[in-house]
Parts: structure tokens; C-alpha cells; sequence
């Protein structure tokens, strides 16, 4: 059983969405996300000024066994990275959706967060996929 | 559904996760990889191993048979339970599969062979043994485990009778022992001390339980092959297979060349490679930036040409990532590898990365660019 909190947008894809005060969005993965993928040894985000689609392959995290895509949920333009990811990648499993935070996004669009899933999806969502 | 070893219940209910290995329901992982690693690393852990297949070799042609088939020499091996490491080779020279060879006396020896190859080996060994007085038994009544670290081989004794523990304690690296109804060898695939012992099927569940209660920590595929990688041990189908020979392989000390009246099959092929010297060398590598090593990224020797990682993956004792790759003969200190676009640097060192549990390589030395980021 995994955590969903209820006030955070979602994607298919396991990311996760949170708005900001300053109109910007805090993404990372899901706990769902960090559970399937084990223990994470490496991680890759985009630099601040990247440029992003929504559904982009923009990051990678890596488990020992394996590599995965993260997916930007929203357009938009990256401008912050988490600077702890990348000597501690396990921040994202031990709390992902805290300090396992992965990139801020200043979003192309206003009501760019309306076409996610709320956390009820989502949690439907996981129980279909048997989570 | 894989075909699953005695143990496959107690794995679902010890809450493993379960994957498919060369056509087997495998344990990846009980809780987490990392921490099953540092287990055997710094204490004990228990790996099922019953998907291996262990073949017994019996009758007065035994050691002929196997002098032909095997690249090493089980002539080396002079005292009962004396175990050595080799390849089985093709005509080409290519590598079917690489095992270990007991001898337990002048008409009997046991061999154990990968998983993923077992079906073709018994197949190859049956054939070639036909022009030899040997009987070939594949020992399917049997489970093996595998307890490895600092403290395993006590935790192992423990479990037994104080004269079998005795006798277990007493064994000597790479040699094995049929103690009552188990058989114990110091022989492992982790760099750790530990023995392997093969049991009657029926009693796997509950010595693994035992061993659980005396404290020895379930540990799955994932953590055996952070370690074996770490251990400088080669990987079948990984680090060579049947297109790949033995000296491109880092594996020429497992090859007897001696004496030259030996006609071992991929003989023939093998003396020209060594005369001539191997195009091509297997390496360790040390990836310097930060990222993941993985089997089939490219490597580039600058000025000498490219090769490829044939194994990867992140190092728990060394926090950063390890590999071993076949790259030109001429390669030297330093390469590159293409990772997701990007060059990233890497420098050839000579495994093992981890040795005694220490490391090889300063693990204080900080990345490079460290500045840059990620």
C-alpha cells in the first residue's frame, strides 16, 4: 500500500505534481515509483533554463538493476534542481515526496496542472495496475 | 512460470521479489539490494543457488574425459574434494560455459554448471562423453546454498553436529567434503569467505530458516552479482559467451596450456590466439563522473579504437560504478564511455575493485567535475 497524498496532482507515469506560492511547480516520482524501482544509486535532472514539453523524457533515475525515464508532467522551463539528488540518489526513496523532491518548473500555461490526475485517480489507477 | 528450486515458497512468503533468471523464478532481492550486499560483506548472508546443476562424473575414464573436454587441467587436482575453476570451450574456441570441478577420488568427480546453460551442457557433456568408459549423473535430488561473509562459514557449522562442524572448519579454500549427507565446499562467488553446500532437496527450507534465526540474511540475484562484479568474478552470457574465447576474457589463467600433449577441445585454436597474441582484452573499469556503467555501452581508447562494457552496475562497497569491459589490446589507462549521448571518463584498473571487503580503490577520491554538478 503506498502513500498518495491527497493534496498533489499525478501522472501515469508515477510523477508527481505539487503547486507553489510563487506560481511555479515542485515535480518528482511517486512513492509507488520509488518502491518498484528499489534502491536509487543515480539520478539525473535537467539544468535550470531547460525547456520542457509535457509528456518530455527530461530525467533519469537509475536503480542498480536498471535505468528509467521521468517524464515532465507539464510545459514549461525548468528553474531549479534538486542539489542534494546527486550525491544522495536515495533521498528520493527514503522521502519522495519531500526532500526527494527532483526539478521546479515555471509552466508554460496556466491550467497546465487541470488535465492531471487527482490523487482518487491515481489510487484507482494503482489499483488497476494490482500496486 | 519458470521453472523453481525447493526453496521458491519460502522466498514468496520471506517477501522476495521474484524474477525470471535464464528461465527460472529467481529472488532479486528480499529488502533491499544494497543492504543484502553490505550483509555478506560485513557479516553473513544465504543466496539460493539449487537452480545451478551439479553433474557427477564416475567410472575408470573420469579424469581422461575430463583432461579432453575441459580447458584447465583436472590433473592439478591431487588431494579428495580439491576443486579448480574452468571453461568449457567449443572447437572454435568459443566459450560454452565456465564451472568448477571437484575431484573427490581417481574414478569420481562433480562438476557444477550455470543455470542458463545447463540444458546445453549436459547435452554437450553426454555426447562427448559416449567415447569414454564415464557415467554422467545430473544430482537434481540435491539444493544448494550459498552462505557467504565473515562469518558464514561459522554460522554454517553451527547447524551441524560438533564432529561434522569440526571437519567442515578444517576445510581448505576451493576444496570440498561429503559430510554425512551434505556436501561442503569453502568455495564461493562473492569474494568472501564461505561455503557452498549441496543438501538433500527436502531439508533446503529449513536449514535456510536456521540460518535466518542464527541471524544469516536472506539475499537475492541482484546482491550476488553487485558482488561478484566487485570480487573480479566473470559472468556468463555477460563477460563471455560461445562467440568469445578465453584470452579476450580475462580468463587465460583458467586455460592449461601444459603440457602441450593435453588435446583439450578448442585446443587447436586457442594455441594460434596465444602465439599470436588476442586483438582484443577484458578490463575492469572505474566510471570517474558520476552515472551507471551498463553491459553494451561503448567504449572509446583514444588513438586505439572501441570496445564495449560487458558488465556494469553500481558498487555498494565502493560507492560508485564498476564494469568490466572488452576493449582493444592496446587500450591504456584511460577511456571514455558513450552513456545516454555524453562521454564520460573511465580508468582501467585490474580487478578485483574489492578484496578482504576493502576496497581497491580510494573511495574518498570525489568525482570528477565535481564541481559542474550533475
Amino acid at each position: 500500500m503506498s502513500n498518495v497524498p491527497s493534496d498533489l496532482k499525478y501522472t501515469k507515469s508515477h510523477e508527481w505534481v505539487r503547486s507553489r506560492a510563487d506560481g511555479t511547480v515542485e515535480i518528482g516520482i511517486t512513492d509507488h515509483a520509488q518502491h518498484a524501482l528499489g534502491d536509487l544509486v543515480f539520478v539525473d535532472v535537467p539544468e535550470a533554463g531547460r525547456v520542457v514539453s509535457a509528456g518530455e523524457a527530461c530525467a533519469v533515475v537509475e536503480s542498480v538493476k536498471a535505468a528509467s525515464d521521468v517524464y515532465s508532467p507539464i510545459a514549461g522551463e525548468v528553474t531549479d534542481r534538486n542539489p542534494d539528488l546527486a550525491a544522495k540518489p536515495e533521498v528520493i526513496n527514503e522521502d519522495p515526496y519531500g526532500k526527494g523532491w527532483m526539478m521546479r518548473v515555471r509552466p508554460a500555461n496556466a491550467g497546465a496542472l487541470a488535465s492531471l490526475l487527482s490523487s482518487a485517480d491515481y489510487e484507482a489507477l494503482l489499483k488497476e495496475e494490482g500496486a | 512460470m519458470g521453472r523453481r528450486t525447493p526453496l521458491f515458497d519460502l522466498h514468496r512468503q520471506l517477501g522476495a521479489r521474484i524474477v525470471d533468471f535464464g528461465g527460472w523464478d529467481m529472488p532479486v532481492q528480499y529488502t533491499s539490494q544494497i543492504e543484502e550486499h553490505h550483509a555478506v560483506r560485513r557479516a553473513a548472508g544465504v543466496f539460493d543457488v539449487s537452480h545451478m546443476c551439479v553433474i557427477d562424473l564416475e567410472g575408470s575414464q573420469a579424469r581422461a574425459f575430463l583432461q579432453r573436454l575441459l580447458a584447465n587441467d583436472v590433473a592439478k587436482l591431487k588431494t579428495p574434494g580439491k576443486a579448480l575453476y574452468s571453461c568449457m570451450l567449443k572447437e572454435s574456441g568459443g566459450v560454452i560455459d565456465d564451472l568448477i570441478v571437484y575431484y573427490l577420488d581417481d574414478s569420481h568427480y562433480r562438476m557444477v554448471v550455470n543455470a542458463g546453460a545447463r540444458d546445453k551442457d549436459l547435452a554437450w557433456i553426454r555426447h562427448h562423453a559416449a567415447d569414454f568408459d564415464v557415467e554422467v549423473t545430473e544430482r537434481d535430488e540435491l539444493a544448494m546454498l550459498a552462505v557467504q561473509g565473515p562469518q558464514a562459514r561459522e554460522k554454517v557449522s553451527d547447524l551441524m553436529s560438533v564432529p561434522n562442524a569440526k571437519q567442515a572448519l578444517a576445510l581448505d579454500v576451493f576444496v570440498g567434503r561429503q559430510i554425512d549427507h551434505w556436501f561442503v565446499a569453502r568455495t564461493g562467488y562473492t569474494g568472501e569467505e564461505g561455503f557452498e553446500i549441496m543438501i538433500p532437496a527436502a531439508e533446503a527450507v529449513h536449514v535456510w530458516q536456521k540460518l535466518n534465526n542464527e541471524g544469516v540474511v536472506s539475499c537475492g540475484l541482484g546482491a550476488r552479482d553487485t558482488l561478484r562484479l566487485e570480487a573480479g568474478m566473470n559472468l556468463y552470457g555477460n563477460d563471455m559467451d560461445e562467440s568469445t574465447h578465453p584470452l579476450e576474457s580475462g580468463l587465460a589463467w583458467t586455460v592449461a596450456f601444459e603440457p602441450v600433449t593435453r588435446k583439450f577441445i578448442g585446443r587447436e585454436v586457442l594455441d594460434v590466439l596465444e602465439a599470436k597474441g588476442s586483438p582484443r582484452k577484458l578490463v575492469g573499469l572505474l566510471l570517474e563522473d558520476r552515472g551507471i556503467l551498463r553491459s553494451h555501452q561503448k567504449v572509446i581508447a583514444p588513438g586505439i579504437g572501441a570496445g564495449e562494457v560487458t558488465s556494469g552496475t553500481y558498487s555498494p562497497t565502493l560507492e560508485r560504478s564498476i564494469a568490466f569491459a572488452r576493449v582493444p589490446a592496446g587500450t591504456g589507462e584511460q577511456v571514455q564511455v558513450e552513456i545516454r549521448g555524453k562521454l564520460l571518463n573511465a580508468r582501467v584498473v585490474k580487478p578485483p575493485f574489492v578484496r578482504n571487503g576493502q576496497s581497491q580503490w580510494a573511495k574518498a577520491a570525489p568525482f570528477a567535475h565535481e564541481s559542474k554538478g550533475l
